[in-house]
């Protein structure tokens, strides 16, 4: 039992770290929580099932579409709801401008992929057990995801540009750094990471138009518990999340697992309001 | 589909003259309401009883989102919660069953409790944070609902509860539920138009303001999610006897979306556009059949339009007054004389005493021992430098900052270093730097909220529209009407505030700093950005104002101004005092001419 607490609260922890990094790259360049996070992690799974499955593509094509697809809708997510509202002085515009865009991309999945969840195909066909491929899957991806950015952020000049622009928006465009397509730039990278962690989790959350809403809470825990744009913290704070949540459920049921993870967001927001991880606020007056 | 027939009482004290046009919308609504079973048949009953079920749920949760700005996406979770529990204990499957009424009624206590539950975060942290959390309440609400086989029924349902006659028959259950819908108008109502609803209009739009008017923001936040769980839960359990059986797919995230754009597509800080978006965003799918599958996307198109080019929704589209013109040659011209039948003679012999208070930002010692003196009746300057702590100064005296060291005392007390929401109660008001007024409510309005503390009646009083509600009111009313005389500006009393010029606004946040009767008054750089004849106005209004016994702490760039009408000066530089005096010894002090005022 241990075991398969372990392994599938990690491979979890690691689908709900990477929504977290996907709504923490978004965030970085743009300073707006996008409830399109936990939508690309749902699509990740609907266009790798489309794709692979109902298409019969091999999987190397079908992963790369799908992170290409899920690209785009990044980017589709910077037009339509974010770049109109950076502009407005009103500061909450935006989480309803991307909740309209998740909801519309939801609903789109429902009528179009249907309401039941349709499965995902087995990638590698390793492992059985806990060592199926299902469980560590997800982690790898996590930790692939995880290295690559780090080498993104520290190694190239484009990292450096995006840290720039997370760090200060107004000096950063001040030194000519191209802001806006920039920000483009990370919001198809986030459609990206979005992909990934649906694909990876493909097999063991099915391909599922709700899984996105489902997401959108769980990938976000993390950020709350880690700190807004702090990706360590996200990844610390998923992984958390996945195990507790699974030791939860399989030792005392469904019920009061849901009720453990929702009373302790409410209690680290309460008592650690940016984070564990993160630094305090600005000052208002 | 509701109206209410008590709000003439509620309001008529308030606005006598404009009660009867704003009250016509909903009687028009209530007539088209009950004449609808003479015109239709059971299919509109089941439409119309769903309008106004929704209605009683989306009337509370528009004084969170409507009023207060919190986004509250998931209030699904609660009708969910009240559904249930009003159909476990009506059923009696857990506990021995209890009549439908006091199953409402518990249904109703529960659903206040959760609402509270979801909305702590809210008090500390930022918009989005709020939206998670009734994100995933109602997410973990739906798994509970589908995993708790025993209570609920899992997934298989739990049977409605049901009302006796006469309500047991589809147009008898309509008109049930419209009369709640009636009631839940006019107590949403009753607070929307209370100095409460105006406190959460306050801490929306201007919430750093409301502090320093002594509004706490915890506190009104907890009354108002306790009002809005309650009614979603009453809603849910009405919800629960319509649909005579429910099981968790009943209710879907959908529904929380169409209460949430239901109240944007109204528009903030209405009633009437709310109840017109229920009602719209109700019928719509019914009337376009093919496109009832598409209804949830629909839903979103319109709250994306909304969001991008029509913000402020159908009662901004209503709002015909907002878009006459004002004159334009409107001068501003204070009644000085009138002063002093509004503004009380204050009686305090207190000083407000600063001593060694000290502010550090990091290694930036922004305040380093400064020493203060603010007597009753007296006006003191503090001038100096851009960057030399004025404002700073002012912000630890109202709360905004703790200081690091030395101690602010009024008389003997000690005041508490930060809680800005205390001052107002200790006999401090303030203006600010920039202007922070509410932009949506009227002047009047603005001004009011001054005077939001000297209120008696509770929210159990102004929500129920009882007497002692009324007199504060009245009493608020006239006052801020009178103190707006004072000031100039009652010509502007009823326009929307974010429409008046800059030097306006400077002179309705001295009208609303004087609605607390104030012993003590900041004004920081009052006379920034007016005109000279304006300057002068405002120095001989600021000095009546000391000359009523208010200490006036005056941060101004004028020197003029300052050395016209202060009684004592205090210059810092680089946070420490330069000179302290009379005005005449400042202007020949040498350091402050060279490093100041110029020679």
């Amino acid at each position: 039992m241990l075991g398969s607490i372990i392994a599938s609260g990690l491979a979890a922890g690691a689908i709900y770290a990477l929504v977290g990094i996907t709504y923490n790259t978004m965030f970085s360049t743009s300073r707006v929580m996008s409830f399109t996070a936990g939508q690309l992690a749902m699509l990740g799974g609907v266009f790798g099932s489309l794709f692979m499955l109902k298409m019969g593509m091999p999987t190397l094509v079908g992963f790369a579409l799908t992170l290409i697809a899920c690209a785009i809708i990044g980017v589709i997510t910077e037009f339509v709801a974010v770049r109109p509202v950076l502009k407005s002085l009103e500061q909450h515009l935006y989480v309803l401008s991307t909740l309209a865009l998740a909801l519309m991309i939801q609903q789109v999945t429902a009528i179009k992929w249907g309401t039941e969840p349709q499965p995902f195909p087995r990638i590698v066909g390793l492992g059985t057990g806990v060592w199926d491929e299902k469980f560590w899957l997800p982690v790898v991806a996590c930790g692939l995801t995880i290295l690559g950015l780090e080498y993104l952020y520290r190694r190239t000049l484009v990292g450096h540009a995006f840290m720039a622009i997370a760090e200060d928006n107004f000096a950063a465009r001040a030194l000519g750094l191209p802001e806006r397509n920039l920000r483009v730039a990370s919001y198809a990278l986030a459609g990206v990471i979005g992909g990934v962690a649906g694909f990876a989790g493909g097999e063991l959350m099915l391909a599922f138009f709700a899984n996105g809403a489902l997401l959108n809470f769980y990938g976000f825990v993390p950020v709350a518990l880690g700190g807004l744009g702090n990706n360590r913290g996200a990844l610390i704070g998923g992984l958390a999340l996945g195990l507790f949540q699974q030791a939860a459920n399989f030792l005392v049921g469904g019920i009061f697992s849901s009720v453990a993870v929702f009373a302790i967001f409410i209690i680290v927001l309460l008592a650690a309001p940016s984070g564990l991880f993160g630094s305090a606020t600005a000052r208002r007056v | 589909m509701t109206a209410i027939a008590d709000i003439p009482t509620s309001r008529e004290t308030t606005t006598r003259h404009s009660v009867l046009p704003a009250l016509l919308p909903f009687l028009g609504v209530f007539v088209l309401a009950m004449i609808l079973p003479f015109v239709s048949n059971d299919y509109w009953a089941l439409i119309g009883t769903r309008a106004a079920i929704y209605w009683v749920l989306v009337a509370g949760l528009n004084l969170v989102v409507g009023f207060a700005g919190h986004l509250a996406i998931g209030y699904v979770a609660l009708l969910t919660l009240g559904a249930y529990t009003t159909s476990v204990l009506a059923a009696g499957n857990v506990l021995p069953p209890v009549p439908i009424y006091g199953a409402l009624i518990i249904a109703s206590c529960v659903g206040a409790v959760f609402g509270v539950i979801v909305g702590l975060p809210a008090m500390r942290l930022r918009t989005f944070y709020f939206a998670m959390t009734t994100l995933g309440f109602a997410t973990i609400v739906t798994q509970i609902a589908l995993a708790w086989q025993s209570v609920t029924g899992g997934g298989i349902g739990i049977v409605g509860p049901e009302f006796s006659a006469p309500f047991n028959t589809p147009w008898g259950f309509y008109y049930l539920c419209i009369g709640f819908a009636a009631v839940a108008t006019w107590l949403s109502a009753n607070i929307a138009y209370s100095r409460f609803g105006r406190a959460l209009i306050a801490i929306r739009d201007a919430d750093v303001a409301a502090e320093a008017t002594g509004i706490s923001k915890p506190k009104l936040l907890v009354s108002i999610f306790l009002l809005a769980g309650a009614m979603a839960a009453f809603a849910g359990g009405l919800f629960a006897s319509l649909q005579t059986y429910i099981t968790p797919d009943a209710f879907t995230f959908d529904l929380s979306v169409l209460f949430f754009i239901a109240i944007l597509i109204g528009g903030r800080g209405s009633i009437l556009g709310p109840m017109l978006g229920t009602i719209i965003l109700t019928i719509l799918p019914e009337i376009a059949a093919p496109l009832a599958a598409w209804s949830t996307f629909l839903y979103a198109v319109l709250l994306l339009l909304i969001v991008l080019v029509m913000p402020g929704g159908i009662a901004a589209l209503l709002d015909f007054k907002s878009r006459r013109p004002l004159a334009s040659n409107r001068a501003i011209v204070p009644r000085i004389a009138g002063l002093s039948e509004v503004l009380r003679k204050t009686a305090t012999t207190k000083t407000l005493t600063l001593r060694e208070v000290v502010l550090t930002f990091g290694n930036v010692r922004a305040i380093d021992g400064l020493d203060l003196d603010v007597k009753p009746g007296q006006i003191h300057g503090l001038i100096g430098p851009n960057g030399s702590g004025k404002t700073t100064t002012l912000n630890v005296i109202s709360g905004y900052y703790a200081a690091k060291g030395g101690t602010i005392t009024l008389g003997d007390d000690a005041l508490p270093p930060g809680m800005p929401e205390l001052r107002a109660g200790k006999g401090i008001a303030r203006t600010f730097q920039t202007p922070r007024v509410i932009g949506e409510a009227s002047v009047l309005e603005n001004v009011m909220v001054g005077g939001t503390i000297e209120g008696e009646a509770t929210f159990a009083e102004a929500l129920l529209s009882l007497p002692r509600h009324h007199r504060d009111e009245r009493k608020l009313t006239a006052q801020a009407r009178a103190m707006l005389g004072v000031v100039g500006l009652e010509a502007l009393a009823d326009v929307r505030a974010d429409r008046l010029q800059h030097s306006e606004l400077r002179f309705i946040e001295i009208a609303r700093a004087l609605m607390l009767q104030p012993d003590f008054l900041l004004l920081d750089e009052p006379a920034a950005g007016l005109s000279s004849d304006e300057i002068t106005r405002l120095g001989a209004l600021i000095k009546a104002i000391s000359r009523r016994g208010t200490g006036v702490l005056l941060v101004e760039h004028h020197a003029d101004l300052i050395f016209d009408i202060c009684d004592q000066v205090t210059v810092l530089n680089l946070g420490k005092i330069l000179a302290a005096g009379t005005p005449a010894e400042i202007r020949v002090h040498k350091e402050v001419v060279s490093a100041y005022l110029g020679g």
